[in-house]
């Protein structure tokens, strides 16, 4: 019984139906991340210059939507291996794999991003501020992450590394935030602290929540198309191993 | 009582392999070498060296237990001998921890025991070389059960050494944290500990202790299967 569910289920055991929704998905996805973004650009562009920061308050709706998305795209990964471990679904480990990258490059976007704000804002490209350096942890997560599943050539022996992988850098990230954040206020209390933080005014906060919600609809649109690209990839594979 | 004779026996094995290899003296002479560079990059004032000791002699002790891990389940993957462990009558897990305390036992140990004094040469006083080494020892069983972790998902791949590194370090950072912040609190007032940091360092390595044989027994599964 149980042999026959792992069968059922086998690495690419229904490719061809995701295929087929995928197909379905793909344009729309694409449609309505981009009008999503191009409606948040143009709220943007419309948005007042602050009183304080002048125009670089606007990196603001790139930085923090693309930090949101750096920890999104971690938890997605893991409960994607979480599903795939548990369920053992196969789309699991392909969904994990292709959104790493994504999540990676979101991290840097609020990496730099972050460094081009801080410059003019704090007049520091970076400081050894605990919320700064936990994200920089959280890109090296990805990193290695990526790099396990480039190093395994073995499909089945890199998704459920990877996985393990996942678990062990999902509890990690909290921790290492917590001892950061003890590290800072133990060595140096913040001596620039980010801006205080009143309530955003709604003229900031409803283009930063469709520019979030436009970074929402990039990732998974992404991350399909690379889903996408691996099923592919992983035919032209075979086919070719047996030609 | 069979288990205990078995995980003896690997026990003893382990460590037999470890002198007859010779892995050891590389591991003692990288950490004098790593002690030695140091005053050539940041400059011989004995004052600095002191401040900066702490975070020096931790991270030359992660990079030491990263070079050291590397071959722990890799050599035996290449012979075959891993895969022996999965037929042994205990558990993997259990396996694993053997294999590991012998490691500690080792290598690792030694370590302990040569950094600190080598930590003279960064200008620690004499006094402090006993509650560096306390606190070494509390934290390196966390630095040795994380690092298996990346041995063991890295133990298929050839020249796995810096994806290790790539994939342990960010789990390191709570252990340098605290790490460091103890020896430095230590080493401010010779002949002291710094008890709190102490007992979060205890509470880290307990819980990788705990935590880590199951994600490694996993993980050779995974790289075998």
């Amino acid at each position: 019984m149980l042999e026959r569910l792992e069968n059922l289920s086998a690495l690419y055991a229904n490719p061809r139906r995701f295929m087929r929704l995928a197909a379905r998905l793909h344009m729309p996805l694409w449609l309505v991340a981009l009008a999503v973004l191009g409606g948040g650009l143009f709220m943007v562009a419309g948005v007042p210059d602050d009183y304080q920061q002048g125009a670089t308050v606007r990196i603001m709706f790139v930085h923090v939507p693309a930090a949101w998305m750096a920890l999104f795209a971690y938890s997605f990964i893991f409960f994607a291996s979480v599903l795939a471990m548990v369920l053992r679904h196969p789309l699991g480990y392909l969904a994990a794999r292709a959104a790493a990258p994504v999540g990676a490059v979101f991290t840097l976007i609020a990496l730099v991003t972050g460094a081009l704000w801080g410059q003019p804002m704090w007049g520091t490209w970076w400081v050894w501020d605990a919320r700064l350096t936990s994200v920089l942890v959280l890109f090296f997560v990805y990193l290695g992450y990526i790099a396990l599943w480039e190093a395994i050539d073995d499909y089945g022996r890199a998704a459920r590394a990877t996985s393990i992988l996942a678990f062990v850098g999902f509890v990690n990230v909290p921790i290492v935030k917590f001892s950061v954040d003890w590290w800072n206020t133990l060595h140096q209390p913040a001596s620039v602290s980010r801006f205080g933080r009143p309530a955003l005014h709604a003229d900031f906060l409803y283009p930063l929540l469709v520019m979030g919600l436009a970074f929402l609809f990039v990732f998974l649109a992404v991350t399909l198309t690379r889903m996408q690209t691996e099923v592919l990839r992983q035919r032209l594979r075979v086919r070719q191993e047996e030609a | 009582m069979k288990t205990a004779a078995t995980l003896r026996s690997l026990f003893m094995r382990e460590l037999r392999l470890v002198w007859r290899g010779g892995h050891l003296m590389p591991v003692l002479a990288f950490v004098f070498i790593c002690v030695t560079l140091m005053p050539f990059g940041i400059g011989p004032e004995l004052a600095l060296l002191q401040r900066l000791a702490p975070g020096l002699i931790w991270v030359i002790m992660l990079m030491a237990v990263l070079l050291s891990l590397d071959r722990l389940f890799q050599a035996d993957f290449e012979d075959g001998s891993l895969d022996q462990l999965f037929l042994l009558p205990v558990a993997l897990e259990w396996a694993v921890i053997a294999k590991i305390a012998a490691h500690f036992a080792g290598i690792i140990l030694p370590v302990l025991i040569t950094l600190p004094v080598a930590g003279l040469l960064l200008n620690i006083h004499p006094e402090s070389v006993l509650p560096v080494m306390a606190t070494m020892l509390t934290g390196a069983p966390a630095l040795v059960m994380l690092g298996g972790i990346g041995a063991a998902l890295a133990v298929a791949v050839r020249r796995a050494a810096l994806l290790t590194v790539l994939i342990v370090t960010p789990l390191y950072v709570p252990v340098i944290v605290f790490g460091a912040g103890a020896l430095s609190t230590a080493l401010s007032v010779p002949g002291t500990l710094d008890v709190t940091a102490l007992g979060v360092l205890a509470l880290i390595s307990t819980a990788t202790v705990f935590l880590a044989p199951p994600a490694i027994a996993a993980a050779l599964r995974a790289g075998l299967r």
